[in-house]
């Protein structure tokens, strides 16, 4: 590892801000990337990482601030320009052409040309070698759709390679890989630190930023929360700076944790063993009438995938469901709808509202896709169930007959709510539904599950505010690495055990430190 | 340093085979074709008894050059993930206004050029309808197969003989072997030399290279710093250009210019090319598969002769065969996505 | 005011309201209507009769593009219909008998509905893409269509099929009534039952209308189904037409068209929201400009140059990118705040 003290920077970026209409998603923060050492940039939702990284590879430009790159000033005007200063990217996706060879996607745009166009002997030999450095071996004539993500990962590195960047930026590069693949990964990462590369590194898994980072940034809501070398934090710490402690005005409401749940009878829901490859392990749940579980752990953890896989929004490969006691096989969202179960996704634009119809179209929407197109509601029925629903939630314009788009955050996660609401489920599934939106809002959709809950709906709640999820549910499941790692009553515990409860290293319970690959 | 590698390489014939799939994946759909040739070639054979003559092989070329022309320039552009609706058009416009020229005396060195011109026109204007405007392809080349269209009615609302001897030259000549042995004409040659020329381009220049990557991932090509913009565009002037050469050649080959020409040759190009292996949603694909998709469609065509059938069945055979391709495409797609 | 300024149907008819005044300026015998037996005539009254098999095609073709799809097949659906009841009326000995052409139309309509279900399936269950599923019918229907009439160009002499075309109901052409009943049943479908609403939802945000339970496949299906249908009963005013089923001239390039109609009238190509009174307008529009061509004497097979140019027109002004310029222009220029630099 090389010492800090005299690692040089080599990019500078100082007191950088970017805005948007209405929202400030960068205020004057400041990142330094020193050759060969690897950099980690950390973050919840809505922090400004992704923001930040735009800004650095040319996507965005700068509101305020300043890049400079090896001692000289620059402006991004595009990628181009970014690539020019030698700051080279590795996205998540791995921005690669699958439909060509290996060795073509690591030379693209600088094949080894003769007298009469490509010369592909030579073009192919470059190309091994530039594998080589990284101590890759790889057949470069084969198709690159024909290896998996985490190969092709490394030939987007080689890529970045070609260049001769100083600075490589890797965005979420371990999402889709198992273990072994992380290994290499790493093993290839730290080869390039230690040739005085520059690495900055973008992840949410916790363990891996210990085991790869010389130094971490943190940032919250935009703003710099400070610049630490990795011995300096540890996770509880790390945790905290992330998530914050903020003022919360919704204190004052009653804890309806305090509350008794009848668990003799059958669960509303049961999973056992529910997983997907790549996507979440094993993991067992289950939810009482009345009760609310809510399920903790940071950005990234599984907690969204693991619903998902409960309403049938995408397949799991394993595992058994049962509802109210009986087996169940729920594989798209219609078997669940079936049984009554109701999900609120936490992307509301994209899987929520529908933005060009009105409210009561939004509102009736469930109800009328479960009746079928044939048996329309009529007039008056429908109007007096879209009013009950705008008053009882409180949605801000009363109007029925209002775009959804037009409406705010709040207002939008209203509508969806009543949606759910009006098909009358047994449980519901709340994804982040206090995300993005103000207060008055937020207290409105908590105060309404509280209410709910106590008549009898089963739900399942996930936000990434930790203080309220303890606030609202009974259980909270904590996910930690696509990993349920665990459960607690609500009833005794502050944010302060909840954090540290996420952060342990071993668990209690003897489940192994690290996920291993379950095939 | 740890050296990481793919399952590597052997010696054995498991592992050639397996490194061969490897690097030639995009190739099964092409050697599905030639294996489909092969057998219509066969049954054909089997069931007229003189379908497999050097003069009925030869005629394939004769007959479709101007298909061969157009189908290579259609590869460029579904290779791109984009379609030409206007080929057909675009081919009878530039006979067309070649041969009203050729009648008021213009020499054909000049008019050929002009031909070729003009198809390029037209493609650069899908191009930038396209690349610019987001336009949908279909939409953009569907108004410029109506433009087309429209335009060589105005050139005339008949037929115009053409009687330029260099022109009809290109069609009448024989280059024969052996009497009654295989022959080419100089049609079939530039057809050949399209061919050629397209797989080349393809394969050994930047362009071509480029060309595949926007099909495999457009944003990753820009991403990767390629000049997609004027590739796109160049991709749609390519297949103009070719529409304009088969204008060239189709009217050589029927010795006058007829403003119906071309009515659903486009439909027959897609086929060809798809046929042939290229995938509609761009990036996988050869000049010479759709060469073979050609020579598909024209041996369904003599066989469909040779029965004494209604022609209208070539279509229906085509339209059959591509439904089938591009449904079991899809299922291929559709397996490897759920994985 | 400003509401009325801004509803989306101002732009069509103000369209459609500038096209016919500048007829009526250069022919003012385009707006006059002579009575003869009790039945209208007149330049006005022959739009009215000739829209019919275009409507028919614009109203499925609005369905399909709701749901981000696309039929190209339509002609072909058209050329398949006309050459089926034709060849029914023409081997049948009583082709005067009403039984008898309503069992043809009857048949024909079906074997419509049947290829849109066709498409339908390729499109929702099979999972190809709209242009291509519904280009293999357009290559091949044709052919089908030709080798139902052996070939050849059918012709009949039958009373009761002739009066789809060319008969009158209370003065007006009963074409016009088969429009006007395609309208209401269109209407009362999509609007009075949940299916409108339901076809909306899956075009805006299919990822949404799947987690809120609506059965897209279902509704993918029956709307390439409709567009069948309407199909293969404009090939039957068409072909009534003529008396004649010409299957290479039969619906020739109404696709376009129909798309056109579809997307002056308002309705997005990308999908989503459609509106059938946009529709009805546009259709009205084209046939108003086809007549306008015809009367300056162009010839009919020039007119697709024209049509295209309006295509162009039309596509360009619905662009982002021109859109953002017309904004821009007509704001002025704003001091930079952020927007995404690279593209």
């Amino acid at each position: 590892m090389s010492s800090a003290s005299e690692a040089r920077p080599v990019v500078e970026m100082r007191g950088i801000t970017i805005e948007f209409p209405g929202v400030t998603a960068l205020d004057g923060v400041d990142l330094t990337l020193r050759a060969g050492e690897v950099h980690t940039l950390m973050g919840e939702n809505g922090a400004g990482k992704s923001t930040l990284i735009k800004a650095l590879t040319g996507v965005y430009a700068i509101d305020d601030g300043s890049i400079v790159v090896e001692g000289t000033p620059r402006v991004f005007r595009g990628t181009a320009d970014a690539q020019a200063a030698g700051i080279s990217t590795v996205y998540q996706e791995v921005n690669l052409c699958t439909n060509l060879s290996v060795g073509e996607n690591v030379m693209l745009g600088h094949e080894v040309r003769g007298p009469f166009g490509i010369d592909w002997a030579k073009t192919h030999r470059a190309a091994a070698d530039h594998l080589e450095n990284l101590g890759l071996a790889l057949d470069t004539r084969s198709l690159l759709a024909t290896h998996s993500i985490a190969v092709q990962q490394l030939v987007a590195i080689s890529r970045a390679m070609v260049r001769d960047s100083h600075v490589l930026v890797l965005d979420e590069p371990t999402s889709s890989l198992d273990r072994g693949e992380v290994e290499q990964l790493f093993a290839v990462v730290r080869g390039l630190r230690d040739r005085g590369v520059a690495i900055l590194f973008v992840t949410h898994f916790l363990d891996q930023v210990y085991e790869i980072s010389d130094r971490l940034t943190v940032l919250r809501n935009g703003r710099l929360v400070g610049e630490y070398a990795i011995g300096e934090l540890p996770r509880g710490e790390l945790i905290a700076k992330m998530i914050g402690r903020e003022l919360d005005e919704l204190d004052a409401l009653a804890r309806s944790a305090d509350r008794d749940i009848d668990r003799t009878g059958d669960p509303v829901i049961r999973a056992d063993g529910i997983a997907r490859r790549g996507v979440l392990e094993p993991a067992d749940v289950e939810v009482f009438p009345g009760e609310v579980v809510g399920i903790a752990g940071l950005l990234g953890s599984g907690r969204t995938e693991l619903v998902r896989l409960l309403y049938g929004a995408d397949r799991a490969d394993a595992g058994r469901v049962e509802v109210q006691g009986r087996a169940a096989r729920i594989a798209t969202p219609r078997h669940a709808i079936d049984r009554r179960i109701a999900f609120s996704s936490e992307d509301r634009r994209a899987e929520g509202i529908v933005g060009d119809l009105t409210v009561a179209e939004n509102i009736v929407l469930g109800v009328q896709a479960k009746r079928g197109a044939l048996r329309p509601m009529r007039g008056a029925e429908r109007d007096a169930l879209v009013a009950d629903y705008i008053d009882a939630l409180g949605v801000r314009p009363a109007n029925p007959d209002a775009l959804v788009r037009n409406l705010s955050g709040g207002n939008q996660q209203k509508v969806l709510l009543a949606r759910w609401l009006a098909t009358a489920p047994q449980l519901i599934i709340l994804d982040e539904p206090t995300r993005g939106i103000d207060v008055g809002a937020k207290a409105d959709i908590q105060r309404k599950v509280a209410e709910l809950s106590a008549q009898g709906l089963a739900v399942v709640f996930i936000s990434s505010e930790l203080e309220e999820v303890i606030r609202i549910a009974q259980r909270i499941v904590v996910m930690r690495d696509r990993r349920k790692i665990g459960e607690l009553a609500s009833h005794d515990i502050d944010v302060d055990d909840l954090v540290a409860f996420i952060a342990e290293e071993h668990d209690t319970q003897g489940i192994l430190e690290s996920p291993e690959n379950v095939a | 340093m740890t050296s990481i590698q793919a399952p590597a390489a052997k010696a054995g014939f498991a592992s050639f085979a397996r490194r061969f799939i490897r690097r030639r994946v995009s190739w099964i759909p092409v050697f599905a074709a030639v294996a489909l040739l092969v057998v219509i070639f066969v049954a054909a054979q089997a069931y007229f008894g003189n379908f497999l003559t050097p003069r009925v092989i030869s005629a394939l070329l004769l007959d479709n050059a101007y298909l061969f022309v157009l189908a290579v320039g259609m590869t460029f552009v579904i290779l791109t993930g984009g379609i030409d609706l206007s080929v057909g058009a675009v081919m009878a416009f530039t006979g067309m206004l070649g041969a009203s020229l050729l009648r008021d005396g213009v020499p054909s060195g000049l008019v050929v050029p002009i031909m070729l011109l003009l198809g390029a026109t037209f493609g650069l204007a899908i191009g930038v309808l396209v690349q610019y405007f987001d336009v949908q392809p279909f939409i953009a080349s569907l108004a410029a197969m109506f433009a087309a269209r429209g335009l060589a009615f105005i050139v005339s609302l008949d037929s115009i003989k053409v009687e330029v001897p260099e022109i009809l030259w290109l069609q009448s000549t024989r280059i024969q072997g052996a009497p009654g042995g295989f022959y080419i004409t100089p049609t079939g040659i530039i057809a050949l030399l399209v061919v050629i020329a397209g797989a080349l381009v393809l394969a050994f220049t930047r362009f071509g290279r480029t060309i595949y990557a926007i099909g495999g991932s457009e944003q990753s090509a820009r991403l990767m710093g390629l000049p997609v913009v004027r590739t796109k565009l160049l991709a749609y002037v390519v297949s103009g250009v070719c529409a304009g050469l088969a204008g060239v050649v189709f009217t050589a080959y029927t010795g006058a210019s007829y403003p119906l020409n071309g009515l659903g040759t486009e439909l027959d190009t897609i086929a060809a090319v798809v046929i042939g292996g290229t995938l509609l949603t761009g990036g996988s694909g050869y000049v010479v598969g759709s060469m073979i998709g050609v020579f598909v469609y024209g041996t369904i065509r003599t066989a469909i002769s040779f029965m004494g059938a209604d022609q209208s069945w070539t279509r229906i055979s085509i339209g059959l065969l591509l439904l089938v391709f591009v449904v079991v495409q899809r299922l291929i797609v559709a397996r490897s996505e759920r994985r | 005011m400003k509401k009325v300024l801004t509803h989306r149907l101002v732009l069509p008819i103000a369209a459609l309201i500038a096209l016919v005044a500048v007829n009526t300026i250069a022919r003012p015998s385009f707006v006059s209507v002579t009575v003869q037996n009790g039945q209208l005539y007149g330049p006005l009254i022959d739009i009215l009769r000739n829209s019919a098999p275009l409507m028919l095609v614009s109203l499925g073709m609005m369905v399909v593009i709701a749901t981000r799809g696309i039929d190209l097949s339509v002609g072909a659906i058209m050329a398949v219909s006309g050459a089926v009841a034709l060849t029914i009326i023409d081997g049948s000995p009583t082709p005067d008998d009403l039984g008898t052409v309503l069992a043809a139309i009857g048949v024909a309509v079906l074997i419509g509905l049947l290829l849109g279900a066709w498409n339908g399936m390729l499109v929702a269950l099979v999972g190809v893409q709209p242009i291509i599923a519904t280009l293999v019918l357009m290559l091949a229907g044709r052919g089908v269509a030709l080798l139902i009439t052996g070939g050849f160009i059918t012709t009949i002499n039958s009373a009761p099929y002739k009066f789809m075309a060319q008969g009158y109901v209370i003065g007006l052409p009963f074409a016009f009534f088969v429009s006007v009943a395609a309208i209401v049943i269109v209407a009362l479908v999509e609007r009075r039952t949940a299916l409108g609403m339901l076809t909306e939802a899956v075009g805006i945000n299919p990822e949404a209308s799947r987690l809120a339970g609506v059965r897209a496949r279902g509704i993918i299906w029956g709307a390439y189904a409709a567009s069948g249908l309407l199909a293969g009963l404009a090939g039957i005013l068409y072909s009534s037409n003529t008396m004649a089923a010409d299957s290479n001239a039969a619906g020739l390039y109404i696709e376009l068209y129909a798309i056109l109609a579809v997307v002056l009238g308002g309705t997005s190509l990308m999908g989503g929201k459609f509106t059938i009174a946009g529709t009805v307008i546009g259709v009205f529009t084209i046939e108003t400009l086809r007549s306008t061509i015809l009367f300056l004497g162009v010839p009919s097979a020039v007119a697709p140059l024209f049509l295209a140019i309006a295509v162009v027109i039309v596509v360009l002004i619905q662009s982002p990118r021109v859109r953002g310029i017309v904004t821009r222009v007509a704001q002025g220029m704003r001091g930079g705040t952020k927007a995404e630099v690279a593209r």
